[in-house]
């Protein structure tokens, strides 16, 4: 006899976002996509609080696409959803989001454009997804 | 939307899924609802492991024999809980400890209750207190209370800590 039971593993967490992420996610909101520039004159995207080479201050904000290259995608069989690893222009990193489009278009250094959400919260996926670029 | 700067977000993580419990832990669910805990031995190092372990990590070698152990044990340490979080279970303040159930050598963190959390003690000598109705889990198990032996020393459990 198999046993089975259902399992469900919950973290209700809310976290604070500090100086950095706050900016970030903030002009999210408003509408634009900005990254961190740092000492080395690197542009993180999305950014992170510290240059992970140095482990340095980022410093001023830079904004960044909307439009940016696939550097790396996955598809689950349709009707399955695909992410890629997108490298905005103006930025020097990629970020892992939703593929929107037709995955039988994606294809390493495809051109795709981030649609931002209608509705706007401060969350990351105030990007609805990445489409390909028109 | 609001103007304010974004300060902070929920960020939830949430996982349903259904497990199913290999033979081995089968086993050991079964052997739980006729009120009993049994571990499994590695067969090289001859470690007993509770839960039972299908191999012995130590050695590589799968474990093949069963072995009833229990239902008394020591708290070899422990950490008491004085504050809510969502989802919590019991009431604090309670204790969690791990326990080295006689007959094992791997202490299984658990719950010890009948006890002021101000006189938990590393050393201090418990047994298993079962639920009235039992089902295959752990919770069966429904906490640990003091069972009135003397504390033992530090060394005699120290290599399992």
């Amino acid at each position: 006899m198999e046993l089975t039971s259902p399992f469900t593993l919950e973290y209700a967490y809310k976290r604070s976002l500090g100086p950095v992420l706050s900016r970030f996610f903030t002009a999210l909101r408003d509408g634009r996509l900005e990254g961190v520039r740092t000492a080395t004159g690197r542009v993180l995207f999305p950014p992170l609080e510290y240059d992970p080479d140095t482990g340095e201050d980022v410093g001023e904000p830079v904004e960044v696409g909307p439009g940016g290259v696939v550097t790396a995608w996955t598809a689950a069989p349709p009707p399955g959803e695909a992410w890629v690893l997108v490298r905005l222009d103006g930025a020097d990193t990629a970020m892992l989001h939703r593929f929107t489009g037709d995955p039988a278009s994606l294809e390493t250094g495809l051109r795709v454009t981030a649609r931002l959400a209608e509705q706007r919260v401060g969350f990351i996926t105030d990007i609805a997804g990445f489409e390909v670029e028109a | 939307m609001s103007d304010d700067p974004v300060t902070r977000f929920k960020a939830p993580v949430r996982l349903d899924y259904t497990v199913t419990a290999g033979s081995v832990t089968a086993d050991f669910l079964r052997e739980i609802l006729k009120g009993r805990l049994v571990g499994r031995r590695c067969p090289d190092c001859r470690c007993v492991y509770l839960p039972p372990r299908s191999a012995c990590p130590t050695c590589g070698v799968i474990t093949t024999e069963q072995i009833e152990v229990g239902p008394n044990g020591t708290v070899t340490t422990f950490s008491v809980i004085r504050f809510p979080f969502e989802g919590q279970v019991l009431e604090p303040p309670y204790a969690c400890a791990h326990v080295l159930v006689d007959g094992t050598d791997t202490p299984l963190l658990h719950i010890v209750g009948n006890c002021d959390v101000d006189d938990m003690r590393m050393g201090m000598r418990v047994r298993a207190v079962w639920a009235e109705e039992l089902k295959p889990t752990l919770a069966s198990v429904r906490y640990f209370e003091p069972n009135g032996e003397p504390d033992v020393t530090y060394d005699s459990f120290s290599g399992h800590v």
